[in-house]
């Protein structure tokens, strides 16, 4: 190592005429100069969120809603299953501000009444979905002696036919449950199961995806070098890198539990019919849509914004989340 | 430097195997393997580099990556400071990955785009050193200073620099925990001429300073004139010959060899005229199924007939200088006339 003459033909290196500077980026650390600690990345990501209007309106309208429906109740204090005989088939007015249905049941009350449900249903589930999914696709990929069973499983869950088998489901468990738990809780839990585990196969297929061409980047093989253990590699690694498709399928995933809902409450399956949700409602009011579209307008209005502004939601964060979008 | 001081063997790789395993047809039985690396055998001293060169495809990287037990090795032993990892398993190799890590090709790859410096940095810390945060910070800082990063640097993310700094990283990575034995895996080939200069610096100085012993892989014969103490060249998944630095590129032994390295550029232009070129025909045979007897039979420009039956034995033919070769085996009758066929200078012939 001592005696290094550099041979006339070592083209870049090492050349003793000119030096070459060792360290030009970081030679001159300015001195006495605070370094600023890192900062929890959490900031960075709200920083870049707030650039994204639509993201911030969506959830902005997202915070409002939930308010309305945990708050409002206690407000608006007018009973969802009182009937008012005399005030039925009314449009707006100031003693019912949304109007009141053909048994007089105050709307407004109705809708916040109906909108907790719902969006408990469609939180609930679409967690239990995206938990699901993301598992059996993070196992599925990561691991592959877990690949070929999990994904014929997945395949397996594809195939059967979603309404069909809620319809079964709610047959044979609903008055089971109903005795044991309370047919309003027990129903809840029904549906939010039913619709868990018969909306996880996309997530699960679309992480698999990612998570296979993920484990082969040179930077899993770096962690494997440096000693990171499985468990640890997908929580670090893995997890952050598939958040993307994760976040895209969850903002799909609310709207498709909501819509599912209301689509069980239209067939009668869901909660029972005297109990408001945004499904029932829509419902409930297609049979008098030429008489008082308002009926129809608030669930359906209040589903599709929701949606809408959980889509947003989404998009925000999921650009916010990446490093590389960040700060553009 | 020909004789070998009695040095201390840091890593001493005996008949290492690699093979892959090819599924096909419709129950994806295995219908054969790619045998990338097919029995090496090498030793690595402390505090000296070896450079394996060879090229592309020739199994240098899954060499070097077999080394360090980033893949279930298919046979043979790995002596890592005295201790043989070559069939331990992942949560034994924990323990022994502070003593050897691993710089990558590619420096935008092989860091996670979703973590900052720091955090890249720190990893190794996190896994294996239980560390306050202020300790934690404390190190980062330190090993980005060895590496000539800017402190300031620590909380951006991969995205926002350059190659060259992104290959700091990697290396300041690889130093976190105080390494004997770094393997690195092409380090320069994904930078530009003027910033491979600086990144080879950076290892020579790191060498220097913490004592570090260097499994140095790339295509650079240059490079690896410039930084190797000893070299190896690899053919098809088979190590052709190891020497010192000067021994090789002054006299290469190998037919191989002397074709690679008559394939270097000469940047004067006169001397350049008078090299003469080995151009090798044909293309290099699949590791899947590689020819019978020597493995460089089908493109050597002296083959002989033994060449194509009985694989040669790796042996030191000379004091520190292995060679595959049936050219230099004991029966001195096959060293044919124009074996010492230098490509450089025509030094001294080879017949004794």
């Amino acid at each position: 190592m001592t005696d290094r003459p550099h041979p006339e033909d070592v083209p870049v290196a090492g050349d003793e005429t000119a030096p070459v500077i060792h360290n030009p980026v970081g030679a001159a650390q300015p001195v006495g100069r605070a370094i600023r600690p890192p900062r929890s990345q959490w900031w960075d990501v709200w920083d870049q969120f707030k650039t994204h209007k639509g993201a911030l309106m969506g959830a902005a309208f997202f915070v409002f809603i939930l308010v309305a429906v945990a708050i409002g109740p206690l407000l608006w204090t007018i009973d969802p299953t009182y009937i008012d005989i005399r005030a039925r088939n009314t449009g707006p007015s100031l003693a019912h501000p949304f109007g009141a249905d053909q048994l007089g049941r105050d709307m407004l009350a109705r809708m916040l009444e109906g909108g907790r449900t719902s969006m408990a249903v469609g939180l609930t589930a679409m967690a239990l979905a995206l938990g699901l999914g993301t598992l059996v696709g993070v196992l599925a990929g990561y691991f592959r002696s877990l690949d070929g069973p999990l994904m014929r499983f997945t395949d397996l869950f594809l195939a059967l036919p979603l309404l069909p088998l809620l319809l079964v489901m709610v047959m044979l468990f609903r008055d089971s449950l109903r005795s044991a738990i309370g047919p309003e809780t027990g129903i809840f839990l029904l549906i939010v199961i039913g619709i868990g585990i018969t909306s996880w196969m996309p997530t699960a297929r679309i992480v698999r995806g990612d998570v296979l061409a993920l484990k082969e980047r040179e930077f899993v093989l770096a962690a494997r070098s440096i000693g990171t253990p499985s468990r640890r590699m997908i929580t670090r690694h893995i997890l952050p890198n598939v958040l993307s498709p994760i976040m895209v399928s969850a903002t799909l995933g609310i709207a498709n539990a909501i819509i599912t809902e209301s689509a069980l409450s239209f067939l009668g399956l869901g909660f029972p019919s005297d109990y408001p949700t945004w499904g029932s409602l829509l419902r409930d009011g297609t049979d008098y849509l030429q008489q008082h579209p308002e009926r129809v307008l608030w669930p359906g209005l209040a589903i599709s914004l929701t949606v809408l502004s959980v889509n947003y939601m989404g998009d925000g964060l999921r650009d916010a989340l990446d490093p590389r979008i960040r700060g553009r | 430097m020909l004789d070998a001081t009695p040095r201390k063997k840091l890593v001493e790789v005996r008949d290492l195997k690699m093979h892959f395993p090819i599924f096909a047809g419709i129950l994806r039985r295995r219908v054969g393997e790619v045998k990338a690396v097919d029995g090496v055998t090498f030793d690595i001293y402390e505090g000296e580099t070896l450079g394996l060169v060879g090229e592309s495809g020739c199994g240098k990287s899954t060499c070097g990556r077999a080394v360090l037990r980033l893949y279930e090795v298919t046979e043979g032993s790995i002596t890592i400071d005295g201790t043989d990892i070559a069939d331990w398993s992942p949560e034994e190799l924990r323990k022994m990955r502070p003593t050897m890590q691993m710089v990558f090709q590619d420096p935008q790859a092989s860091l996670n785009p979703r973590m900052t410096v720091a955090n890249i940095i720190g990893e190794p810390l996190d896994e294996h050193r239980a560390l306050s945060k202020k300790e934690r910070l404390d190190r980062i800082y330190e090993l980005m200073d060895h590496v000539g990063l800017n402190r300031d640097f620590a909380n951006r993310y991969p995205h926002e620099f350059s190659g060259g700094q992104r290959q700091r990283i990697g290396i300041a990575r690889a130093l976190a925990l105080n390494p004997k034995f770094i393997v690195c895996d092409e380090p320069i080939a994904a930078l530009d001429v003027s910033i491979q200069a600086q990144v080879v610096n950076l290892l020579e100085d790191l060498q220097n300073e913490f004592g570090l012993t260097y499994l140095f892989i790339s295509h650079d014969l240059s490079m690896v004139r410039h930084i190797a103490t000893r070299v190896a060249v690899m053919y098809l998944g088979k190590i052709a010959e190891l020497a010192p630095r000067e021994a090789l590129y002054d006299e290469p032994l190998h037919p191989y060899t002397q074709a690679l390295l008559s394939a270097v550029p000469e940047p004067d232009p006169a001397l350049e005229a008078k090299t003469e070129r080995i151009i090798l025909k044909g293309d290099v045979p699949s590791p899947s199924n590689p020819p019978r007897g020597c493995n460089f039979c089908t493109r050597c420009p002296q083959v002989m007939d033994v060449c194509r039956e009985v694989d040669p034995e790796f042996r030191e033919v000379r004091p520190g200088r292995y060679v595959a070769c049936h050219l230099y085996a004991d029966t001195k009758s096959a060293a044919a006339p124009n074996a010492a066929r230098s490509t450089r200078q025509p030094s001294e012939p080879l017949r004794e």
